[in-house]
């Protein structure tokens, strides 16, 4: 059985303009131990699907699919209080902006210890002695002094490392992390991107990595869908998808990335045409 | 050998910290002893992390902030902004910021934005400015409907192309670009380049390209720069930089840079059947 399913999933938004369709038509399924890259542009809505799951979009979105599923358990019918015990516990997520995803007023010590007290029978102490392991995990020294430090004495690598902390507290079956490395610089990038391995490896994780960075999908996937304008343009395994890419879209992406520009320009999205293409 | 636009001779800035009661004054080298020459017509890229100095380097070149030390010369007049600065030199520079969308007055429309470097430093009548403005903003990609539009009323990309036409408005010689194209999506970047390197040909501008993107860099640059905690650690032409890079920490930076050839990707799935 597929960790996540979903079959025809779209997401709609009430605007002064009318119901914009920021999702059409999505089927997507994950299984544990499995990384998938969701690739597009901003507006490709990638993030809106992923937040669908995660049951965090405004009133104004519309959400319909034909089958939404998480370990077999309808996520589209469930209450929200019994949604509420699964999001943050068996499917958590990271955002892209870490210093921006931590609240400012309270110790990323506190932050990581209300997730335990809210999902997990843990005593105060036994969710202070989990915290400092959390945070020795995902590699920040001097765990047991870090506790008691805000988010804005942390670097933004060190905040993304908290907010992933928060994300696993729990011993998630899927993890979900959007742009995880956007805002980061490329060693940093690196630090976090085999961290996210390594743990999802350890952990048998099922892993969704929202990116538009096609050398992020290339070190981490297994497999790929790629997105443009809410429509799914592409879903194949890493390998086929560099090797031998079917749709025009995901040749322009590959084409635009600038080490492989052949001639003197990089040829653009709008080089290629986009009609009728899969 | 043809103009050289662009030198610095030993160029360092330090940042005082100011200490208190029982914690003594320190001083930051942000940059030490920067040593570059640079031709009409060329691309130089300085790569570094954040708090590397490459920034810091930026505000230097762009003449906002005065070096502590070391010599600065652009087309060959050494500058000092301390002592003032002549109209003329001030043109010269301009500088494009990372955040197409902090960089806009969200209440100015375009047509002013772009007219307002004239409005500033020429005696041109508001006819001539506004003709200017529409020509820049047609040699940018945009269209004449764009001139009476706000900035909210564009893309990431569009309002980089609009920061571009404002820095190009006083016909300067010397365009740092400080993390052009780091904001926006790939095809994007992609038309950005593309803009960027149509004006250096038509213009003959010299470009400083701030980027922490290797890949954007090899594309782009003529001669690159890496920076690590203030001090230039190497710097060289883009093939002897990339094909045989001397500093351990340029080494890091290139492995630590995602690969997203099918060889890497061949590579990392055998690995991790072997680890399974």
């Amino acid at each position: 059985m597929a960790l996540l399913e979903i079959k025809n999933l779209s997401v709609g938004f009430d605007t002064s303009v009318g119901l914009f369709m920021a999702v059409q038509g999505i089927d997507l399924t994950i299984d544990s131990r499995e990384v998938l890259a969701i690739v597009g542009e901003s507006g490709s809505g990638k993030s809106v699907a992923m937040l669908a799951v995660m049951g965090l979009l405004p009133n104004t979105a519309t959400v319909t699919a034909d089958k939404m599923t998480f370990e077999g358990r309808d996520l589209l019918t469930m209450s929200d209080s019994e949604r509420r015990k699964i999001v943050g516990k068996d499917i958590a997520m990271i955002f892209q902006e870490p210093i921006a995803s931590l609240n400012p007023c309270f110790t990323v010590g506190f932050q990581i210890m209300e997730t335990l007290r809210q999902h997990t029978s843990l005593g105060k102490k036994q969710r202070h002695e989990r915290a400092v392991e959390l945070l020795r995990l995902v590699g920040i020294n001097d765990a047991a002094e870090r506790l008691s430090a805000y988010p804005h004495q942390m670097s933004g690598g060190q905040c993304q490392r908290v907010m992933i902390a928060i994300a696993i507290a729990c011993n998630p079956k899927l993890l979900i992390a959007d742009e995880p490395t956007t805002a980061l610089d490329v060693t940093i990038q690196k630090q976090i991107l085999d961290l996210l391995m390594k743990l999802q490896e350890r952990h048998g994780m099922g892993l969704i990595m929202i990116t538009h960075d096609m050398g992020v999908v290339a070190e981490t996937a297994d497999r790929v869908i790629v997105q443009y304008k809410g429509r799914k343009m592409e879903e194949a395994d890493v390998l086929t998808l560099f090797e031998n890419p079917k749709s025009n879209y995901t040749r322009a992406l590959l084409s635009a990335l600038p080490e492989n520009a052949t001639g003197d320009r990089l040829p653009t999205v709008a080089d290629f045409h986009m009609e009728g293409s899969p | 050998m043809s103009e050289i636009v662009l030198e610095t001779r030993h160029v360092t800035r330090d940042y005082h910290v100011s200490g208190g009661l029982f914690r003594p004054e320190k001083v930051i080298h942000a940059v030490k002893d920067a040593n570059f020459k640079l031709e009409k017509g060329k691309t130089l890229a300085i790569v570094g992390e954040s708090g590397s100095g490459k920034s810091t380097l930026a505000r230097i070149l762009t003449l906002i902030d005065p070096a502590t030390s070391g010599e600065l010369l652009i087309e060959g007049q050494p500058v000092d902004i301390t002592k003032g600065l002549s109209k003329e030199m001030r043109r010269k520079v301009q500088i494009i910021f990372q955040n197409p969308y902090g960089s806009l007055n969200p209440r100015q429309k375009i047509g002013d934005v772009l007219a307002e470097p004239l409005l500033i430093n020429t005696s041109m009548p508001a006819a001539e400015r506004r003709e200017k403005a529409m020509q820049m903003l047609l040699k940018v990609g945009l269209g004449p409907e764009h001139f009476n539009r706000y900035p909210h009323m564009f893309s990431g990309g569009q309002r980089q192309r609009i920061a571009i036409a404002r820095s190009l408005m006083l016909n300067p010689k010397l365009l740092v670009l400080d993390e052009p194209v780091s904001a926006l999506d790939l095809s994007v970047q992609a038309q950005i380049l593309n803009l960027l390197a149509d004006l250096q040909d038509e213009f003959g501008l010299t470009y400083v390209f701030i980027s922490h993107d290797l890949s954007v860099v090899r594309y782009i640059a003529d001669e690159v720069m890496v920076m690590y905690l203030g001090e230039v650690v190497e710097y060289g032409t883009r093939a002897a930089v990339f094909d045989n890079p001397q500093h351990s920490y340029t080494k890091t930076l290139f492995a630590a840079t995602p690969k997203a050839d099918v060889e890497s990707i061949k590579a990392r799935l055998a690995r991790k059947r072997a680890a399974a």
